[in-house]
């Protein structure tokens, strides 16, 4: 987030309390106690919101998420947001009249805080622990072995997808459910490709472009290839990812990676 | 007889055929029986079938391999480019963005003239600043304007002859079509339907400009019709406008069609106002979402029939009414064939608009059934769940083509699309966006790239997961499908046959592409590197056939290689 929000959201401006302490959950260590976490919500994400809204929203809402009047997120007394769409326009475009200015946020940070304001009477922030980015980047260059297939920042493979922005493009949970379940979070385009030529050569590559009669990818050795499909004896588009499942790795070190995904914002 | 006198006779023969071509002038017999002279394409869809099928013959399936490049023409305004040109005689005739309208040699791509309508500090329209195209008739042309005005020009030296307001810009009115002409008459609508318009049809004396008649596609209430726009119940639970019918939307922004023996012309009418909230307009809403059969010396309703009643996921159903002569249970129909953005195709009988035939042409869930006078049993999805086909429809305002050749009804169809509607109320103000909703398109895989409103740009990264096109031939008797081509991409792009049994067709890719319409076989393709959002033509000039089509600002005409 890059623009302090020194103002209120969906409601009149009021002078606000002080930002309480930043909350620094763990995404996987979220209580539910009342069981009261809409299930159409990532943990992660709302665990990310919190974050973000403990520093940038309190100063105007509260912690409680009640510093407005006629405004109460944790009572889930909103003034007009009645869809999460309505919720991002306001927050995208601000209020008329109000204090509440427009903010930008990238998707990451939109869900996080729609996922966040939508869940604050059911999330237990007492019960997490942060997800450290320093340990998440050792996790991503050692133990998990990500950079054998992404690149970030100019270093790494380009087999997989370059992922020196995917804190900006993906979900906090849609992070999470990467790693966990590589093949659910898998975007179509980054879908494996299967091509054997006529003369049986096969080629193994990741899609760059697509359109009725050709196929640009990179190939298993980073090459650019454009293949013309007539010419192709098979063409298969696989829905199972090459990536594996890192539930090997404990909850901490998940939390951290993630941390540290978010934290890659591109250029 | 002398070799002199013979010779002198034979100059001054050819001298009458010179002048007759330069001057010949596109009566209203000619348009009627456009068939008869193939070489020229004198209306937005070739006749006034509106079938987008000429009885040429040079292109086969035989020899489509050896089509190339014959010339090209650049405009210079970026913006889809949606133009149908017209070929009289060897000259082409064309509208560029925003209003200029181009004379130019059909053989070479040099240009005559260019007419520039001076263009208003500005105009409200919803999706850029399309036109679709020309009428002519006479040694007229004629063009609506996106301020809502018809433009009469001399097609030899492009001046303008006259300039009749159709209705108020700041009301949201524009005219994007390509105007129809009949008889002595010019036959426009009105565009402006996202933004609370009252649409209509009028005719305007060819000649003159004068108004002729004037047929509203929403019916005041002490009109036939007008009790289809229902009193709002007392205390409604939501916003509901008592005054709905003012503002109903029912926009024309397709060319429609004529039958010169019935003497009916049929024009496809757009969504209602607002778009998606249709709590607050209670009843039918005619003639939305209808096709309707007017007298085309009066203006008078024949007869009309509604698609989409009530409709709450603008379904325009401004597609071309193509009129074709079919075998129906074994006795000839006057039939037209519709495939309509609510992706059901459609028969009528278009002397009466009976209902014949209904069914689905893509993935089809706001209705489930068809009673025997062809209204839909409608069936809303939950909040939150998707619609089929999505807001752009099973297809749109992109000409399809019948071939009597064939029997085939050919669409430019979306698959694998649907939208996640939200009505919302919204009240009418004069000129602001009158759409009432907020919708999400359908992402069927998490994490996928959504879409699909405009168009994508040279990289296609929804791949499969996410809407596809085809091109569908469907049996013009049933609707029943014989082939069908599929596209990586969706496609915008209209269709053309010939009777050659050929068929051309473009899409969002960028490729230019030609088909046995027979069997849907590739035949030859090109990439033309743009988007291709228009429908392609074909004419002949000095006994070569030409087919042209438009892709991003690129004007690109084909012929066999000699």
């Amino acid at each position: 987030m890059t623009t302090i929000l020194a103002s209120a959201l969906l409601g009149v401006a009021l002078q606000a309390p002080a930002a309480a302490q930043p909350a620094t959950p763990n995404p996987q260590s979220i209580r539910n106690p009342q069981s009261e976490i809409r299930s159409d919500y990532a943990p992660a994400d709302i665990a990310y919101g919190a974050r973000l809204y403990d520093a940038q929203c309190t100063t105007c809402h509260g912690a409680n998420g009640d510093g407005i009047a006629g405004v109460d997120f944790k009572g889930g007394r909103f003034k007009s947001a009645v869809t999460d769409q309505d919720l991002q326009r306001i927050i995208t475009t601000g209020v008329q009249g109000t204090a509440m200015q427009a903010f930008r946020l990238d998707p990451s940070e939109m869900a996080g805080i729609v996922a966040f304001l939508r869940n604050m009477n059911g999330f237990d922030r007492g019960s997490v622990k942060p997800g450290d980015l320093a340990r998440g980047r050792s996790v991503f260059q050692g133990k998990g072995e990500c950079a054998r297939c992404h690149r970030v920042d100019g270093q790494g493979s380009r087999v997989a997808p370059d992922l020196s922005d995917v804190g900006s493009n993906r979900s906090a949970g849609a992070l999470m459910r990467s790693l966990t379940e590589p093949s659910s979070q898998m975007m179509p385009i980054n879908r494996p490709i299967r091509a054997v030529t006529k003369d049986g050569t096969v080629i193994n590559g990741r899609r760059l472009n697509e359109d009725t009669y050709s196929v640009q990818l990179f190939d298993e050795r980073e090459r650019l290839v454009s293949l013309t499909k007539s010419d192709l004896r098979e063409y298969t588009i696989l829905t199972v990812s090459p990536m594996p499942s890192y539930k090997t790795l404990t909850e901490a070190e998940l939390a951290d990676l993630v941390a540290y995904l978010l934290s890659l914002k591109g250029r | 007889m002398t070799r002199r006198s013979a010779a002198a006779w034979f100059a001054l023969l050819l001298i009458v055929l010179v002048s007759y071509r330069l001057h010949a002038q596109v009566t209203a017999n000619r348009l009627a029986s456009a068939s008869s002279e193939p070489r020229n394409w004198l209306m937005y869809s070739g006749g006034y079938f509106s079938n987008r099928y000429s009885p040429l013959t040079q292109i086969t399936p035989a020899n489509a391999k050896h089509l190339e490049l014959a010339w090209m023409y650049q405009a210079s305004v970026a913006g889809g480019w949606q133009t149908t040109p017209l070929v009289v005689d060897g000259i082409m005739y064309l509208t560029q963005r925003p209003n200029d309208v181009v004379a130019l040699d059909a053989k070479t791509g040099r240009v005559f003239w260019i007419y520039r309508y001076p263009q208003p500090a500005s105009t409200i329209v919803c999706c850029g600043a399309n036109n679709r195209g020309l009428a002519i008739l006479g040694d007229t042309v004629y063009m609506g304007t996106l301020d809502a005005h018809l433009i009469a020009i001399d097609a030899r030296s492009g001046r303008p002859l006259w300039n009749t307001q159709v209705a108020e810009a700041k009301g949201g009115y524009s005219v994007t079509l390509a105007p129809l002409a009949v008889k002595d008459k010019i036959v426009v609508g009105v565009g402006g339907g996202e933004y609370g318009i009252r649409g209509f049809v009028a005719a305007y004396d060819a000649r003159t400009g004068r108004e002729a008649w004037r047929f509203y596609t929403i019916p005041a209430p002490n009109e036939p019709g007008g009790d289809t726009w229902q009193p709002c119940p007392p205390n409604a639970a939501t916003f509901c406008d008592p005054e709905a019918w003012k503002h109903g939307g029912g926009s024309i922004w397709v060319t429609g069609s004529y039958d010169p023996v019935l003497n009916q012309t049929y024009w496809g009418v757009g969504n209602a106002g607002p778009d998606w909230n249709n709590d607050q307009r209670p009843g039918d809403n005619l003639y939305t979402d209808s096709v309707v059969a007017l007298d085309a010396d009066t203006g008078r309703l024949k007869w009309h029939y509604q698609f989409t009643p009530h409709d709450r996921y603008d379904y325009d159903s401004v597609q071309v009414p193509v009129l074709a002569d079919i075998t129906w249970r074994g006795a000839p129909v006057k039939a037209m064939v519709w495939a309509n953005r609510n992706g059901n195709f459609y028969v009528l009988e278009r002397e009466t608009g009976k209902f014949l035939v209904g069914r689905p042409f893509v993935k089809v869930n706001w209705m489930d059934t068809f009673d025997e006078r062809g209204r839909p049993h409608q069936t809303s999805q939950a909040p939150g769940q998707p619609t089929w086909p999505g807001n752009q429809g099973g297809t749109n305002w992109y000409s399809p083509s019948y071939s009597p050749h064939t029997g085939l009804f050919y669409v430019s169809a979306w698959e694998n699309y649907a939208t996640i509607f939200g009505g919302t109320a919204v009240e009418y103000r004069e000129g602001r966006n009158f759409g009432g909703g907020v919708n999400r398109p359908y992402v069927p895989v998490p994490g996928a790239p959504a879409g699909p409103a405009g168009r994508r740009g040279p990289i296609n990264n929804w791949t499969e997961a996410v809407a596809t096109g085809a091109v569908l031939a469907l049996d013009a008797t049933s609707g029943e499908l014989k082939w069908r081509f599929p596209m990586t991409d969706v496609t915008d792009s209209g269709i053309l046959t010939t009777a050659g049994d050929v068929l051309f067709t473009g899409g969002r890719e960028g490729y230019f592409q030609a088909l046995d319409a027979r069997t849907g076989a590739l035949l030859w393709k090109t990439n033309l590197g743009a988007q291709i959002a228009n429908g392609p033509m074909t004419y002949e000039v000095g006994g070569k056939q030409y087919v042209a089509t438009i892709s991003g600002l690129s004007l690109c005409v084909f012929a066999l290689r000699e």
